[in-house]
């Protein structure tokens, strides 16, 4: 009887020693990066048996809060600490882009014709200086195109999103009067006198579609699952692009990008990069508190910007440029534990 | 000695029972009172979030426009304008239509009608807000703005509730929402209420010579009217602090116009929009204190509901329990 016991004791004192061996990892933030997160996690996991994830898509505010009060071993936003938050963290922060991505600019016409738009009509539609489809600006850019006497309608994300802060981030990089006014954010205020805010990629892109005249922006694996039709945008270089993950790509690497990793890479300057693209980053203190979780980490972030990349493509993430993966991983090694 | 011995027992049982009764009565009284403990804390919470906006803006929070998280200027009028606006719309839609579906269930409805009704109805309250809100968006505003809202405008387009361009989102459609939500329980409450009224007091009016309406006025609504109201003020507490489907459909624009067509914003669809990404101290601070201005409306409303009811229904028998 008491051989059994012990047995059994022991049985349940190896299979605790077990879980034990088990590293949990606990991120929070970004709504963006949640697929992707998902999708890395189940693959590493089978990489490495010994790692958990734990991630809570709360939104980039969320997790960089519980970053910087320390529940979390990591927090990911669609926008870069700001410096009075950095100031906040009770520790040195260091930013790594993880994936990225485009946004297309979607529209609603009689008969879906393909448009080409440059940063002045854009913005101009924005600000509610053009208000009519078949505005001369537009005409200009669009000889051929039939368009209609019809009002624009701007729609816009109601909710706080990355989303809006590269679209903003866009705006107000091509607009010195948007940037001195509304300027960039996950939320602002919207100038446009005929406009709505929809809640989410599909609140945008049912309100688009369901309303003739209506231009909105959404994320570009969104524009395309939902076959909307989509301006091609003028870039810096003056070359009408089509958001791909290519163009994407090519505004990644052509942008001129920090030690810091703190960028933006609207408006990239080379010749096919699509203008108005992000990228989405993930959070961590460069002293781990917890050596082996740190460890663990560092290795699985390694792994999402090299291997990682293909699983992400399949989700219409772009891929990081070469170049920058190699600068992240130098800086990835100089985390102490 | 028989009789002693019974004396005696039922002593002991009162005894017991005192004690019981004591228990029960603390027990109630304390479960009441974390009611108000747990408003309170809500109430701490809510001010101790909103210090910071609190001492940067002070009153002009409650008197201005604009809604910049950008430069960090806030102001809640829009926000407590859209929420008033849509609850009321919200009320004068769901008000009639639940206080008349009650009455047929009681009053009128055939014996093998009554319990699907009931059914229905409660099966209404049961769909979540978020798919409620969804159907918004692709049934009810294509619906709406492709005959009701071009109706109105024909008909009515000389007010000033009914001009301007019909995008679909508005705040008219968002009270709509809003009324499909409550009139479960506007319903479910005022049935309760007039099954209570007295079978008396119908046959009373009856024998009098009152016809089948004169009933109902007389006897029925006039005797529940004080109960009536309280379930137009829970449903109005729905309203106020109803959410996802609302700013699924109302179009979340911060602006004050007449136009029922255009689009508005309510206080509890800018928290639940904004609070997550809300990154600066001042912004979250800001939307704190969007949800104490929440819970001060809300409390000022139902005050003036209650006032409302003292100065207007006058005394009435109150519904007995």
């Amino acid at each position: 009887m008491k051989k059994i016991i012990l047995s059994v004791l022991g049985g349940s004192l190896l299979l605790a020693a077990q879980t034990n061996a088990q590293t949990l990892i606990n991120g929070a933030g970004s709504t963006f990066d949640y697929p992707a997160f998902t999708k890395w996690f189940e693959a590493y996991t089978k990489l490495d048996a010994n790692v958990r994830f734990n991630y809570q898509s709360i939104g980039s505010g969320g997790g960089l809060r519980q970053l910087i009060v320390q529940t979390v071993d990591f927090g990911a936003s669609d926008a870069p600490m700001k410096d009075d938050m950095i100031a906040t963290a009770p520790g040195n922060v260091l930013h790594f882009p993880i994936v990225v991505g485009g946004e297309a600019v979607a529209y609603n016409l009689p008969g879906n014709p393909k448009l080409k738009l440059d940063a002045d009509i854009v913005s101009g539609i924005y600000l509610g200086n053009i208000t009519k489809w078949n505005d001369s600006k537009i005409i200009a850019l669009n000889s051929g195109v039939s368009l209609p006497d019809l009002g624009i309608v701007v729609v816009h994300r109601s909710d706080g999103s990355g989303t809006t802060f590269i679209f903003t981030d866009y705006l107000s990089s091509v607009n010195p009067v948007w940037a001195d006014t509304s300027g960039k954010g996950t939320s602002v205020k919207w100038p446009a006198a005929v406009g709505i805010g929809a809640k989410g990629n599909e609140g945008v892109a049912g309100q688009v579609k369901q309303l003739a005249g209506a231009i909105g922006y959404v994320e570009l694996a969104y524009a395309k699952q939902n076959n909307m039709t989509y301006a091609t945008l003028k870039n810096a270089a003056g070359n009408f692009v089509d958001p791909t993950l290519d163009t994407v790509s090519a505004a990644m690497a052509t942008a001129k990008i920090p030690d810091d990793f703190r960028f933006s890479i609207v408006n990239a300057p080379g010749d096919q990069a699509y203008p108005i693209a992000g990228a989405s980053w993930v959070i961590i203190y460069e002293k781990q508190k917890k050596a082996e979780t740190g460890k663990k980490l560092v290795s699985f972030l390694k792994w999402t910007i090299t291997d990682g990349q293909k699983i992400s493509a399949t989700l219409d993430y772009a891929p990081l440029p070469d170049e920058v993966v190699q600068r992240e991983l130098k800086v990835l090694d100089t985390i102490k534990y | 000695m028989n009789g002693n011995a019974t004396t005696v027992k039922t002593m002991e049982a009162n005894a017991a029972g005192q004690w019981g009764d004591r228990a029960f009565k603390w027990l109630t009284l304390s479960m009441a009172l974390s009611i108000f403990v747990l408003i309170a804390l809500i109430g701490y919470e809510l001010g101790s979030g909103s210090k910071l906006a609190l001492q940067k803006f002070g009153w002009r929070f409650l008197v201005t426009n604009d809604w910049d998280p950008v430069n960090e200027v806030f102001g809640a009028v829009p926000f407590i304008f859209g929420t008033l606006v849509s609850s009321a719309i919200a009320l004068l839609i769901a008000v009639p239509i639940s206080i008349a579906t009650a009455v047929y269930i009681t009053e009128l409805a055939p014996q093998w009608l009554r319990q699907p009704l009931i059914t229905f109805i409660e099966l209404l309250a049961a769909v979540p807000s978020v798919i409620l809100g969804l159907w918004g968006i692709f049934v009810m505003i294509p619906f709406l703005s492709a005959t009701v809202f071009p109706g109105l405008q024909k008909w009515f387009g000389f007010l000033p509730f009914f001009k301007g361009p019909i995008l679909g989102s508005s705040m008219l459609a968002g009270g709509i929402i809003v009324a499909i939500m409550i009139i479960p329980i506007i319903t479910s409450v005022s049935r309760e209420i007039l099954r209570s009224v007295p079978g008396l007091q119908r046959e009373a009016a009856y024998a009098l010579g009152a016809t089948r309406w004169e009933v109902t006025r007389i006897a029925v609504l006039s005797y529940a009217k004080k109960g009536l109201f309280g379930a137009v003020i829970l449903g109005l507490g729905r309203a106020l602090g109803e959410t996802m489907a609302v700013t699924m459909v109302i179009g979340n624009t911060p602006q004050i116009v007449p136009s029922l067509f255009a689009p508005g914003y309510t206080l509890a669809s800018v928290i639940a929009n904004e609070f997550t990404e809300a990154t600066g101290n001042t912004y979250l601070s800001a939307l704190f204190e969007l949800g104490l201005v929440l819970l001060g409306v809300t409390v000022l409303v139902n005050i003036f509901a209650q006032l409302l009811l003292k100065t207007f229904a006058g005394p009435s028998v109150k519904p007995q329990h």
